[in-house]
């Protein structure tokens, strides 16, 4: 037994992609071990990864696979094996097996004597085999962005590999990947070791060695490291806490190899810039963690996560630097900020017809006047189903929801658009509605984050996605296989989100019903030819179609339902997003159970029953034209009291009871296709059954199309 | 000498701007790189200077550093912002093939340039590049020292839309910056740009160039003539559009001697695509482009300069 050590040495790897990439060496490397037979079943792995390194250890490794014996079975006895002299077919098999003739065997079975052979292979080296196998594996890693650095172009990888470690044990694994040869030799800290080599003595000194040369290999330890030496940092201050930023502690975890830390400071004066774009300097630009104070206000200081350990001569250099550049950052943004308050938002409406929206469409001007049409629309629309919302509000900051394009901030900050329209309102007294709509107005950026917590919000952002979709939809520019230049699909997932998460009385047709048209009109409102070309009257229909698809993905994609009870749930309505996310939850629960499985394939069945009559030409009747077979007049009297029961509990969404119900018909759909012939011969007949059957689809058809559902 | 009239720079025995320059290429020139001068075509960046975006071009290895002055009409600030420049000072560096220690030959430039590694924070991270309009990208860092954007550093995958192979590594030094970081001084304008051996008497970043920042802001967002920079556009464009024809048609010609190919002016056609990616620039600059007029005006300028990429390579094949 024996431990294995991988290091793959790098150019600093982006810090985004160094966690899953250590998971999957790790995996990838035990997942190789298992197959090839060469684990011991308490084997333990463990990676470790800084920017400039992956790397695995294994302890438990066997230093060879186990020999194996295999039974191979060949011809007849009778066939391979002439008066005790063997045949032409005997000779085949043993040269397959591998084996002499003379040591087949003969293996009596139930159906007769046959023909066979013991085969025993020699197992591999580890040795040998990850030095066959393992590069192949290192180089499948996936990264989100790969180079190549080699002449001719023979990989891609991430960095270029500029050293690699193999051994078991105190001996070199003698596998090259992306042309470095394996040796044991490690490299240290770039500055603060230097470049002298860094010799792994045994694998599992690894950890040790690298130590030594002032690099932490293990994550988990450089972030503890980190944690503590903010808190320690911090502690400087009295009362002061490092506002917790989980996804920065993990990139500076993964851009350091020696973590310390420096706390600096800036003027107090910049603390009347809003929070929203100190932190965003720091935490963005600089990747500087925010302190804050006994009562959570931000405080004139910063930390610093450093890659080195120095002096204090060192120390109180770098301190200098980094404040220096903060502070030339937080100037820049005063700087911005005060001259934007020279000219209000209310002021700014007219100086949106310089800027283009789109150059067939017109400016944000026009965006904003389209965009209020539709946020009157859905206002309307809004307040009719009793939504508690300052209407006056909604349309204000709808109006005003652009004009933060114009200001110096938002151009300098460009991520912090709206938000700075925002809390520009607030300082402007717009009112504490119409800023918040303002500042949430791009929420959800993206399916993880939330949706706007004001209605007004909601309003708008829903109001500002659907005009963009059709217009952009109108001329032309809707989203292509992997082409989505104007960002649609992210505008259309914001509207399901939206729709899926708030509590707000609207529809996807009611979101589309609201903004249809305008579409060609200029500056003034006034309607003008579409661009030629275009066929306006489908983009309503081509847009509601993107919608579906976009819910499509969000119940499947974000909420995890099964496609096939995602496409029952939207045949049977793709309009209404929570009461589709409520009848997929029914489904999902009813489908396990026997009788609606049956329910499902019998569904399945009708309906490819009904599309070959259709073919065929044959007429559908009403089941009443006809005298009915038992078991089919049992199957019609037995839906005629269920439908109106089912629908009533679909009216009250109670789509558990509905389905459970709907599940009752088993039996007499069962008895049905076992007993009657349903394309009978005799025209009247078969048309009443056909009746009966499209009846039944029908009916109940309202919460799912079950016929999409997959049955085992 | 006064002490009380040193300026830090000497103080702390920084290099002044031109030191500064003359360092870092005596440094590369003393592992091999030929030192060019800057290209006497407005560029908006050093990458755009053929001696890096033709040069990368073909397999034949390469190295070169130049000092390029770098127009970027919209980021003028009438000479105002401390921090901010409508031309600066790429010191642009391309190694083809990369060497394999090439990030350690760049600690070393450094350490060259009086930066003492024990004392500061260094880290390499992931800054990915793009030229859209030249069809050109690669991937790389920015390097930060002590929380300061110093260099930007790339190695070179696609340009002019073609794959490159061998790379190579880009390295662009941006050279105020690294002089203000030197000088420990909070505007460009006040680095000592040079200083007179005698008299210890200096000049600055603002003594040679305010003037030039104040004027080109007044031109640039004022006063140039929208109508003028777009017929000086569509001109330009037009021949280039028309010699690029005629390369097609030269190129594509198996008849047409191998000397005539060599002879076609593709350097010449490169050089009217840079006055039209320029001529953008200002217009920019200018207010006269949409966001949604940006994409088909840089549409444009990409058919040239990835028209004239694609030319050189058939041409190096010639």
């Amino acid at each position: 037994m024996a431990d294995f050590l991988l290091e793959i040495g790098l150019e600093e790897v982006p810090a985004r992609m160094i966690a899953g990439a250590e998971a999957e060496l790790g995996r990838r490397v035990h997942d190789l071990l298992t197959r090839e037979r060469l684990l011991t079943p308490e084997a333990k792995v463990t990676t470790y990864s800084t920017p400039r390194r992956l790397a695995v250890l294994v302890e438990g490794v066997l230093a060879a696979q186990a020999d194996t014996e295999e039974q191979m079975s060949g011809p007849s006895w009778k066939v391979a094996f002439k008066d005790g002299a063997p045949t032409a077919a005997a000779e085949a098999f043993a040269r397959k097996a591998g084996v002499a003739v003379s040591a087949l065997e003969k293996v009596t079975t139930a159906k007769g004597e046959y023909v066979g052979a013991t085969v025993r292979r020699q197992g591999i080296s580890a040795t040998q085999l990850l030095a066959t196998e393992l590069p192949k594996e290192v180089l499948a890693l996936y990264w989100a962005k790969n180079m190549y650095w080699r002449a001719g172009k023979p990989e891609r990888f991430v960095r270029p590999v500029r050293w690699v470690v193999a051994m078991l044990d105190a001996a070199i694994v003698p596998l090259e990947i992306a042309g470095i040869v394996a040796g044991q030799v490690s490299r240290g800290h770039r500055v603060l070791h230097g470049e002298a080599p860094v010799v792994i003595d045994v694998a599992k000194n690894y950890a040790e060695a690298l130590c030594r040369a002032h690099v932490v290999v293990h994550v988990a330890e450089r972030r503890q490291i980190i944690r503590k030496a903010l808190d320690k940092a911090t502690r400087t201050i009295p009362g002061a806490r490092w506002r917790e930023d989980e996804p920065l502690v993990e990139t500076v975890v993964h851009l350091t190899e020696w973590p310390t830390v420096i706390l600096g400071s800036f003027e107090a004066e910049y603390l009347t810039l809003p929070e929203e774009v100190l932190v965003t300097v720091m935490r963005d630009h600089q990747k500087y963690f925010a302190v804050e104070d006994a009562r959570s206000k931000l405080a004139p200081h910063f930390l610093a996560v450093l890659n080195t350990e120095t002096d204090a001569e060192g120390a109180e250099i770098i301190r200098h630097g980094n404040q220096k550049v903060l502070r030339a950052r937080f100037k820049d943004a005063r700087f911005f900020w005060d001259v934007d308050q020279k000219n209000p938002l209310v002021q700014r409406v007219e100086s949106l017809k310089h800027v283009t929206f789109q150059k067939q469409l017109g400016s944000y001007y026009w965006k904003t006047g389209q965009n209020r049409a539709a946020a009157e629309r859905l206002g309307l629309k809004a307040e009719s189903g009793r939504a508690k919302f300052d209407n006056a509000s909604l349309l204000r900051a709808t109006e005003l929801a652009k004009t933060d394009l114009t200001a110096e901030l938002v151009k300098e900050f460009t991520e912090l658009q709206g938000i700075i329209g925002g809390l520009y309102a607030r300082a402007q007294g717009l009112g504490e509605h119409v800023a918040l709509a303002i500042y949430e107005q791009y929420t959800p950026a993206s399916m993880e984050d939330n949706i706007p917590v004001s209605v007004e919000g909601q309003l708008l952002g829903l109001a500002d996605r659907i005009q963009t979709i059709v217009a952009m939809f109108g001329i032309g520019n809707a989203p292509t296989g992997s082409k989505d230049p104007f960002a649609l699909r992210r505008a259309a997932n914001g509207i399901v989100k939206i729709l899926a998460e708030s509590e707000l009385p609207l529809t996807l047709r009611d979101v589309l019903e609201a903004y249809t048209g305008d579409v060609f009109a200029d500056e003034n409102g006034i309607r003008v030819d579409p661009p030629r070309n275009i066929d306006s009257d489908q983009t309503p229909v081509a847009v509601a179609v993107f919608l579906r698809e976009r819910l499509h993905f969000y119940l499947k994609d974000v909420r995890g339902f099964a496609y096939d009870v995602v496409n029952a749930v939207l045949a049977a309505d793709a309009s209404d997003v929570r009461d589709a996310i409520a009848r997929a939850e029914a489904l999902t629960a009813a489908r396990a159970s026997a009788d609606f499985e049956a329910i499902s394939a019998a569904f399945k069945r009708i309906k490819n029953i009904l599309r070959q009559a259709e073919e065929k030409g044959f007429a559908v009747g009403a089941p009443q034209s006809a005298k009915l077979a038992p078991e089919a007049q049992a199957l019609a009297d037995a839906a005629a009291v269920l439908a109106p029961k089912v629908a009533a509990l679909r009216e009250k969404r109670a789509y558990g009871e509905a389905l459970a119900a709907i599940a009752t018909l088993r039996p007499f759909v069962d008895a049905f296709f076992d007993k009657v012939m349903v394309l009978d011969p005799d025209e009247t007949v078969r048309g009443a059954h056909l009746g009966l059957i499209d009846g039944v689809l029908r009916g109940f058809s309202g919460i799912a199309d079950f016929s999409e559902i997959v049955t085992g | 000498m006064p002490s009380t009239e040193l300026a830090p720079a000497l103080k702390t025995g920084a290099l002044t701007f031109q030191d500064l320059l003359f360092r870092l290429q005596g440094f590369w020139a003393e592992r091999g790189c030929v030192l060019q001068q800057p290209y006497d075509v407005e560029v908006g960046a050093g990458t755009m200077a053929p001696e890096t975006f033709l040069r990368v071009l073909g397999p034949k290895p390469y190295k070169v550093g130049y000092a390029q002055p770098s127009r970027r009409p919209a980021d003028g600030r009438y000479g105002e912002n401390p921090n901010r420049l409508f031309r600066h000072t790429q010191f642009q560096l391309i190694l083809k093939p990369p060497p394999a220690n090439v990030q350690e030959l760049y600690l070393q430039s450094l350490e060259a340039i009086g930066i003492d590694l024990s004392k500061h924070d260094l880290k390499f991270e992931e800054d990915n590049w793009e030229w859209p309009a030249g069809g050109a990208w690669g991937v790389g860092w920015q390097v930060m020292l002590d929380g300061l954007e110093i260099t930007q550093f790339t190695y070179f995958q696609q340009c002019g839309g073609m794959d490159l192979d061998p790379i190579c590594a880009e390295l662009t030094y941006g050279l105020e910056r690294i002089a203000a970081f030197l000088q420990d001084v909070d505007s460009i304008y006040d680095i000592v740009w040079a200083r007179d051996p005698e008299t210890g008497e200096p000049v600055t970043y603002g003594d040679v160039r305010l003037a030039e920042e104040l004027q080109f802001s007044v031109y640039n967002f004022e006063v140039a003539d929208i109508d003028n920079l777009w017929e000086h556009f569509n001109r330009y464009e037009a021949e280039a559009k028309d010699l690029l024809a005629k390369a097609d048609a030269l190129f594509a010609s198996e008849t047409a001697p191998a000397a005539e190919k060599r002879r076609f002016p593709l350097l010449a056609t490169y050089e009217l695509a840079l006055k039209c990616s320029n001529l953008f620039n200002v217009l920019d600059a200018r207010g006269a482009i949409s966001v949604t007029e940006r994409v088909g005006v840089i549409g444009r300028i990409r058919t040239l300069a990835v028209g004239v990429a694609k030319a050189i390579a058939l041409q190096q094949a010639a």
